[in-house]
């Protein structure tokens, strides 16, 4: 049987260059301003993954993520760099959860899924910054962790070598699968799209998309053809526990949202002459600031 | 009152700051709250161990010594750490937003399906009223952090569940010593029992730790740099006026991110906090993430060649030029005047 891997990707805003016209009037972020994006360190998880199925030939890629049906685009940019099959959980009820309660429905998922033997995502993702859901999602299926990996160095024999990336250093470990691994930035960074690749999935739709489109040539094609289906979860495929999924799932409550405010100074501007810098360091050096 | 728990990370021997400082904020916090301070520290040769932590103010030292125990992995501290707070039941635990905490407090917060908020900025006490069912708590830990890429800040609280947990990075709190001879109470919490039933799947092969080179936090003097530095040769510039003013280089997420800098040196939210007596921030814009890690510096210059860079408003001095004509004049006129 293949090695079957599962990615968790999110698809997220970009919040690394919010602009101006992105913020509103009351200070928060319109979302609906910022593309939305592959989630950076999620793209290095999959780059990972492709790499063993590179080097094992039997494996299969799966991908796993939660979100609006629009996420379904990144599965399909997934299956452009030969990630062999999504699921898109999706779900109205799901909406409002923290890591806790999202950390829950992925494991729900995953069950389901079976039959893994690595679960590989990002490190953590850009709107948040958390970092928590894949150590959580490890905890609810009850298998080991490792966190903050840069590469997988080997895949054999049921165990699995990574090489982390700490603050200080790096550390070589080893575990038995099936093993939950978040990876670092740091890692290498994810192949392009393939434009075979391409040209095979683009028209892999989910149920959602296939209605909405509404178009015969493409609902014949993914009717023919299985791989051009991405499948959706819901509350009910997952068979959630209503007070575990959404916000009642969810011990963090946001008490309020502040823009951040620049504590504005009055800065003294002066020129680059070589009389002004003199001076500013003679200021520096006399009010014992500088040595 | 149940106390507040503060999980101790220990690397060769020593307490890493970031715990000591996160000690010190609970200090202050278990006054307003009329509760104790617990240090928990989880390794092994952990003999005289409270010598360093004691001085911070813990009221209690709780430590788990066994071979087994050091260096970090996840599934036996997290055994150990979740086996003292299941005992203790503390109402806040805090955690250093490191590599290690941050593999180590979502796991237990999964599995005390409590929550977590990672990488705070503010801790604060304080009331909260459900919106919804109107009902009135007291006394919560108020989470502060910035989220969507520092854009926001949310004041995030957990009204049912306990623990509050919560992520700090370093630098962030203050690593205050209020008293040499402070004693704490030292309680030894016997390992092997809850070893017996750990997974120890994980095993470490290699590991290559380095001795702090770069320590931004404790620098009186920080020269940074940003995307405007143009490459990783410009950073030599900055290495220069660092090392003849007796400081230490840093730089924005641009500039590691485009690979002028290594990440150890990164200065911000994703990197590392500061307060340095002086900040010269040499080609930076100013993106909030990166303000968010330095705007508590005693004096901050900028060096921009654009006047309406964001840096400018929060910098006591802003010189208008290129850094590369700007940086050498100042190593000049700083040689020539402190002699």
């Amino acid at each position: 049987m293949a090695f079957r891997i599962i990615v968790l990707a999110k698809q997220v805003p970009d919040t690394r260059n919010v602009k101006e016209d992105a913020m509103k009037s009351d200070g928060t972020v319109n979302r609906a301003a910022l593309p939305a994006i592959y989630n950076p360190e999620d793209l290095n998880a999959l780059e990972q993954a492709l790499q063993i199925k590179d080097r094992m030939g039997d494996a299969e890629i799966i991908i796993l993520t939660m979100g609006p049906p629009r996420a379904a685009d990144i599965i399909r940019e997934s299956m452009y760099r030969d990630a062999d099959k999504g699921y898109l959980i999706t779900d109205r009820r799901f909406a409002g959860a923290d890591t806790l309660a999202t950390s829950y429905v992925i494991s729900k998922a995953v069950e389901k899924i079976g039959n893994y033997d690595l679960i590989i995502s990002g490190r953590q993702a850009i709107d948040g910054d958390t970092a928590q859901v894949g150590p959580q999602t490890a905890e609810k299926l009850n298998i080991p962790q490792i966190t903050y990996a840069e590469e997988v160095v080997s895949v054999e024999k049921g165990k699995i070598k990574i090489k982390r990336r700490l603050e200080r250093g790096v550390e070589v470990i080893e575990t038995a699968l099936p093993a939950l691994v978040t990876v670092h930035g740091s890692a290498a960074p994810c192949r392009p799209k393939n434009a075979k690749l391409f040209m095979k999935y683009k028209h892999a739709k989910t149920p959602t998309e296939l209605q909405t489109l509404d178009d015969d040539y493409i609902n014949q094609s993914v009717k023919n053809k299985l791989y051009l289906n991405i499948e959706e979860l819901s509350v009910d495929d997952l068979d959630c526990e209503a007070e575990k999924i959404g916000l009642a799932g969810s011990p963090t409550k946001v008490k309020k949202i502040d823009s951040v405010v620049l504590q504005g100074k009055d800065a003294k501007i002066i020129n680059d002459s070589d009389t002004e810098v003199k001076d500013l360091m003679k200021e520096l050096i006399t009010n014992h600031t500088l040595g | 009152m149940n106390n507040i728990c503060v999980y101790c990370e220990i690397e060769d021997g020593i307490i890493s700051d970031v715990s000591l400082e996160l000690i010190s904020k609970s200090v202050k916090l278990a006054k307003q709250l009329n509760c104790k301070v617990e240090a928990v520290v989880i390794g092994t040769e952990l003999k005289n161990i409270e010598k360093q932590i004691s001085p911070f103010g813990a009221d209690i030292i709780l430590t788990a010594d066994d071979k087994r125990l050091y260096p970090y992995t996840t599934l036996p501290h997290s055994a150990v750490f979740e086996h003292i707070l299941k005992e203790n039941k503390p109402q806040i635990v805090m955690v250093g937003a490191t590599s290690i905490g941050r593999d180590l407090a979502p796991r237990i917060a999964s599995s005390l399906k409590c929550g977590l908020t990672a990488d705070c900025t503010d801790l604060v006490i304080g009331d909260y009223q459900d919106q919804k069912t109107g009902k009135e708590y007291k006394d919560l830990l108020y989470q502060v952090r910035p989220a969507f890429g520092g854009n926001i800040i949310a004041t995030i609280v957990n009204p049912e569940t306990r623990p509050q947990m919560a992520t700090v990075r370093e630098g962030v709190m203050k690593k205050e010593m209020i008293d040499k001879n402070h004693k704490s109470e030292i309680v030894k919490v016997d390992a092997t029992p809850i070893l017996n039933n750990v997974n120890f799947a994980v095993k470490i092969i290699k590991r290559h730790i380095e001795a702090r080179k770069i320590n931004l936090g404790s620098a009186q003097i920080i020269v940074a740099g940003g995307f405007g530095v143009g490459s990783k040769e410009g950073f030599n510039l900055l290495n220069e006026l660092a090392k003849v003013v007796g400081g230490e280089v840093g730089a924005s997420r641009a500039a590691v991110d485009a690979g002028f800098a290594e990440h150890a040196r990164q200065v911000g939210q994703t990197g590392v906090t500061v307060r340095p007596k002086l900040y010269i921030a040499c080609g930076i814009s100013g993106a909030i993430q990166h303000r968010a890690g330095m705007d508590g510096s005693a004096q901050i210059i900028s060096i921009n060649t654009d006047p309406e860079a964001p840096i400018n408003s929060i910098a006591d001095v802003a010189i208008i030029g290129d850094l590369h004509s700007v940086i050498p004049k100042m190593i000049k006129h700083y040689k020539e005047q402190s002699k």
